[in-house]
């Protein structure tokens, strides 16, 4: 790592309403470094790339690249400059072909697309770091990885000299991170600037030379990486010391809660999501589901919240048939929902708090009087649950859209475990959760075990389901590959599963 | 270069957001303003005339209510199918609808007593708009099947029929005339004032906005209808059956549309004809909006128009500024108050670039 | 004459494709628009007010050719004021297109009525007529369906071709597919989101516009209120039914419009048996019919009717 910055950001402001995303940045990016840029969620990491990249202008503050002086006004100057960013979530086109996503927007001669000459140029780039593609299959086609390929050669191809990746490894697998790794250190060899955005402390320190680490909007440290270690990094990006929360020793599993049988069930496209899946979580338990995302976890989740057709199998509740029994049943059997994506399908954003916390309940006879909804026991019910979940907001009338992410997590907990559930399904639940929040959550989720409510906890992060699990499997496309006790379970061998090997259910490594 | 900016806000407080149709009145009467000077009239005193031949005797005050309960009443439909994002353009063949059910009652039913028949008339109006409107928000619901195209649609494929039913079995028989007989005068809404115009569904018209308001406000289905146009896959979350609340929301809401047909033939027409309605169930949806999709908010928007609806002949008459002065009148306040909503998300921001 | 002779048939296509015309100027002036990812229901004032200015401006200038360009430019104007709404304010495109159908109706209601009047026989224009192409049109049977029509009937079906050529070879149509599957894929591969869907909004909006005054300046000789009668929702409708590709939507307009050729020749030919307004009214029926049948199918641009504000999620 040589020479005099290619980037040099100085004072970045950026305010979005109420929250300071960027708070007086300096940043610097020299050419040939894998640089990291660490904080926990909501730290402000996205934001500085996204300025950077010219999707977002700053409040104040200067951007000087390759030594001039830039105000870009949309990310099509930044390319223009050299500056290449791919998003944590994929701005691809899933029906185009791979050549038609990375072609689009590119000056060419004449009006025409030139198919062949594109196809040559972007096979040589894409051989020259290891990151092949097939240029003629349609993107949906194509596993995350392989999607995941095809954004960078994106850049790239449009003559990208710094590169920006935000929370690339988020959605690979332990192998294909590895592979990822190569190519930007190959790329780094070229000369190339690298900007490697992530709160996964294990890999900043595999793979970069430099590491920022920012709090609250603002840089707090810059290290070498060779010179620093995990746990110095996380008081850095945290503040304070973090410490894994000691799991009390299982309180004795009581009877199956939720049994899972053979299920299958379909995606959106009429595939095998899941594929004789069968488990079963025990009251007093958390049994963590690991695995990359898009391995059906969604849609095993969305089967037992009443949402999706199961083609076969059997799902059953304390006992009770819930197979294939509508959204409103499932709830009345006190099982405690909390969906992967919060504002997509868990909450009414422009309502009040008070109408989202009763969406499943709102039926109840303890809220009407005759035809007529009783304002005074919503009323009530909304104020009771926002105190005892310590939901931070003026009042119970204020739209949901004015909640921060941790608050909204902590709302949609209290909607899902007002009615004392039996069992609690958890997908995702921390995503994009700074550390506080997500400590919350976690406690939460303790105590909810301790009180002897089963919990079926879906996440990808693999250290949360360490830490938080008393039986992890593991989900590899739409198999169960495993089922492991927590005490016996080791990282490489749960990786191993996530990409497919080993288990009862995969092939011998 | 100065670029003009859109920033994100908090939104405005209640009696800020009411500020905002009031905002779109302006702007609209003052961008109208430039066809009333090309019209060489003098710009006071044809919006002078415009609102005194609505305002300015006790005649012309009774006809603006005339004209402001149809406006209520489509209003208030398109508003609740609004709120449940089902985009009901089609409330103008709902109103006929309505308008050919009451018909039917009104010529069928010749010895039934009024006490029995307008009730009767008034509910068959309700269900036949409700199920006009039925048929695409069912196709909405669960086929996907986009409902503002089956909506428009089903305005003309009932136009047609109003006109083939009053070119042949309903043509007047002695004048020959394309529209219907007389209805009963036991199928006669009363005239409640006299010396005008002024019937009973009027009246009817407002408790309509009041039991919308209550349904919205205070009931399960209220909240049901708010939350799956709000989120539907959120809702489908909870547990409402969507596809049932879609269905209800659009058989209420061709319902009130059906009673602004029913209160045009039975109150004010009396007879079946093609053009019973200049476009109530269109300017219903500038009246929703205009309302902000709320019950109240509907009935002052509709009595905006009502007045400007009633006035425009008078403003004609005196300054010879075109009637249709009313028509643009409607297009612009809509886009006017689409534009004047940002302002409760939005924050207008200059910057030198 | 007889209902089943060849003459019949001939005739009846030849007014097919002039039926159809309209149709086709609007469908793919509303196809441009979606595949953008903008819904455009301001379609049916744009022809309206297309038709009224290219019939006012043909009038007062004496020239079909400025009439024409008076209805581009009107349609262009309309395209950008819808662009500005749903684009740059990011406003409901619902909504506000039903608003520019409202303005624009109502704006030409206004002006027709201040320019012209209010005779009672609407003044006529000269419209254009059917030309014939030397030779062509002398071959039996497709002579007169193909070779023998007004010079816009061959510019609509010569635009089929040409979007379709525009939408998946050319380097724009490309640009124009991205934006309207997903604009943040385009604008982070260096395409200006707004640039391109003001664009297609304009170009649309023009399409569209010639559309109506191929009716006031061709089909009729002038403006009649009534004129458009829906054929701006039944194109919306084709776009779906077509699957938003342009020789789909062909076949589509091709239909509608020989369905609307056939009603005018059956009660020509003094059909008693059903009352007109059935054949009137048969096109829309079908619309429904058609929309439902690929309701499953449907291919909708991915971004349709999402707003897009650069920077926002």
């Amino acid at each position: 790592m040589t020479g005099s910055p290619v980037v040099r950001m100085r004072g970045i402001r950026k305010r979005f309403l109420d929250v300071v995303a960027n708070d007086g940045i300096d940043f610097d990016l020299h050419p040939g470094e894998v640089c990291a840029l660490l904080g926990e969620n909501g730290a402000g990491k996205t934001t500085l790339m996204n300025i950077l990249f010219g999707l977002l202008p700053p409040d104040a503050g200067t951007l000087e690249v390759w030594g001039e002086p830039v105000a870009f006004r949309s990310p099509r100057e930044a390319i223009a400059r050299g500056i290449g960013m791919v998003h944590q979530h994929f701005t691809l086109v899933p029906p185009h072909t791979v050549l038609e996503n990375i072609v689009v927007g590119t000056p060419s001669r004449g009006p025409w697309l030139d198919a062949a000459s594109a196809r040559a140029r972007l096979q040589a780039l894409a051989r020259l770091h290891g990151l092949d593609v097939d240029p003629d299959a349609p993107v949906w086609q194509l596993s995350v990885g392989e999607q995941q390929r095809v954004e960078i050669v994106k850049a790239l191809y449009r003559g990208a000299r710094i590169l920006i990746l935000d929370e690339p490894t988020a959605v690979l697998t332990p192998p294909e991170a590895r592979g990822l790794f190569k190519a930007l250190r190959s790329l780094a060899g070229e000369g190339r600037a690298v900007v490697f955005i992530s709160h996964k402390l294990r890999e900043v320190m595999e793979v970069t030379d430099r590491v920022v680490v920012l709090r609250g909007g603002r840089v707090v440290a810059i290290r070498q990486t060779a010179a620093t270690d995990p746990q110095e990094l996380a008081r850095l990006m945290v503040g304070r010391e973090v410490h894994t929360p000691a799991r009390r020793p299982r309180p004795g599993a009581g009877p199956p809660v939720l049994e899972v049988e053979e299920l299958a069930v379909d995606n959106d496209r009429g595939l095998t999501a899941l594929e004789r899946v069968s488990f079963a979580v025990h009251a007093g338990e958390i049994f963590g589901l690991a695995g990359v995302s898009g391995n059906g976890q969604g849609e095993l989740a969305e089967a037992i919240f009443g949402l999706r057709r199961a083609r076969r199998g059997r799902i059953r509740v304390g006992g009770a048939e819930l197979t294939n029994r509508p959204a409103g049943e499932v709830v009345a059997r006190r099982v405690a929902r909390v969906p992967e994506d919060r504002i997509g399908v868990g909450l009414l954003m422009e309502l009040s708090l008070a109408e989202n916390l009763i969406l499943e309940a709102y039926r109840d006879p303890r809220f009407r009087r005759g035809p007529f909804l009783l304002s005074s026991a919503v009323a009530g019910f909304a104020d009771r649950l926002l105190a005892d979940y310590r939901v931070r907001a003026p009042h119970r009338a204020v739209p949901a859209k004015t909640l921060s992410g941790g608050n909204l997590q902590k709302l949609l907990l209290a909607r899902a475990l007002a009615r004392e559930p039996v069992l609690l399904v958890a997908h995702q639940p921390t995503r994009g959760l700074d550390v506080a929040a997500t400590e919350e959550v976690h406690a939460r989720l303790l105590e909810l075990r301790e009180r002897g409510v089963a919990v079926l906890l879906i996440s990808e992060d693999l250290d949360e389901v360490l830490a938080l699990s008393d039986r992890i499997g593991v989900l590899y496309e739409g198999r169960l590959m495993g089922v492991v006790p927590a005490e016996a379970a080791r990282v490489e061998e749960l990786g191993l599963m996530m990409a497919g090997v080993g288990g009862p259910e995969g092939p011998r490594a | 270069m100065i670029t003009l900016r859109l920033e994100r806000r908090h939104p405005l407080p209640l009696w800020q957001q009411a500020i905002l149709p009031l905002l779109s009145v302006l702007a609209a009467l003052g961008l109208c303003a430039l066809l009333v000077l090309w019209a060489g009239a003098d710009l006071l005193r044809a919006y002078a005339a415009l609102f005194a031949g609505a305002l300015g005797s006790r005649f012309a005050i009774l006809e603006t209510f005339v004209k402001t309960a149809p406006l209520t009443l489509t209003g208030l439909a398109v508003a609740l199918a609004f709120r449940a994002k089902f985009w009901n353009i089609g409330a103008e063949g709902q109103l006929y609808a309505g308008a050919t059910a009451a018909t039917w009652f009104g010529l069928t039913f010749t010895e039934t007593p009024a006490w029995l028949l307008l009730p009767m008339l008034l509910v068959g109006s309700f269900l036949a708009g409700g199920l006009w409107a039925l048929v695409p928000g069912l196709l909405k619901a669960r086929l996907k099947v986009d409902d503002v195209v089956t909506t428009l649609l089903m305005n003309y494929i009932m136009l047609y029929l109003v006109s083939a039913l009053v070119d042949g079995p309903w043509r007047e028989p002695v004048s020959q005339w394309p529209q219907s007989p007389d209805i009963v005068e036991a199928a006669q809404l009363p005239i409640l004032l006299e010396r005008s115009r002024f019937h009973l569904g009027i009246p009817l018209a407002f408790v309509s906005a009041g039991l919308v308001w209550l349904l919205l406000a205070r009931t399960p289905l209220g909240y049901a209808i708010k939350a799956v146009g709000v989120n539907p896959r959120a809702a489908e979350f909870g547990g409402i059956r969507t596809t049932r609340v879609v269905a209800v929301t659009a058989l209420l809401s061709g319902g009130l549309a059906g009673l602004a047909g029913a209160g045009e033939l039975a109150g004010i027409q009396f007879h079946l004809m093609e053009a019973i309605s200049p476009g109530y169930g269109y300017s219903g949806i500038v009246v929703a909006m205009l309302g902000g999709l709320h019950p109240l908010g509907v009935v002052l928007a509709a009595f905006f128009f009502g007045v400007v609806n009633n006035g425009a002949q008078h403003m004609s008459r005196v300054t010879g500024v075109p009637t249709y002065l009313v028509e643009v009148m409607q297009g612009v306040t809509l886009l006017a108050m689409l534009a004047a909503l940002l302002l409760n998300e939005y924050r207008l921001r200059w910057a030198r670039r | 004459m007889e209902l089943l002779s060849v003459a019949f048939f001939v005739g009846l296509l030849a007014a097919t494709l002039r039926m159809a015309t309209p149709l086709l100027f609007a469908t793919m002036g509303e196809l441009l628009t979606e595949r953008a990812g903008v819904l455009n229901l301001g379609i049916e004032g744009t022809m309206l007010l297309g038709a009224m200015a290219g019939y006012l401006v043909t009038y007062k200038t004496g020239s079909l050719w400025l009439g024409l360009l008076g209805a581009l430019l009107t349609g262009a104007l309309l395209g950008l004021l819808m662009a500005f709404m749903a684009v740059t304010l990011g406003v409901s495109q619902h909504v506000s297109g039903l608003g520019i159908t409202l303005l624009a109706t109502g704006l030409s209601l206004y002006i027709y009525r201040m320019v012209i009047g209010a005779p009672s026989v609407p003044p006529s224009i000269r419209p254009f007529q059917i030309l014939a192409i030397p030779a062509l049109a002398q071959l039996p049977v497709i002579g007169p369906i193909l070779f023998q029509q007004y010079l816009l009937v061959w510019v609509a079906l010569a635009l089929v071709p040409s979007t379709s050529l525009l939408l998946f070879r050319t380097s724009l149509g490309l640009k124009i597919r991205t934006v309207g599957e997903n604009p943040k894929a385009a604008e982070v591969a260096g395409v200006s989101v707004y640039g391109i869907r003001y664009l297609c909004l304009m170009v649309g909006g023009a399409l569209m516009a010639l559309g109506g005054a191929f009716l006031s300046t061709a089909h009729f000789n002038m403006f009649l209120f009534g004129m458009v009668a829906g054929r701006g929702w039944i194109s919306i409708a084709l776009v779906v039914f077509g699957n938003w590709r342009p020789g789909k939507c062909l076949a589509g307009a091709l239909f509608f419009g020989g369905l609307d050729a056939l009603q005018l020749r059956l009660q020509a030919v003094g059909f008693q048996a059903v009352p007109y307004q059935f054949f009137l009214v048969l096109p829309y029926i079908l619309t429904i019919v058609a929309l439902v049948s690929v309701s499953r199918r449907a291919a909708y641009p991915g971004s349709l009717l999402l707003p897009y504000k650069r920077g926002e999620a």
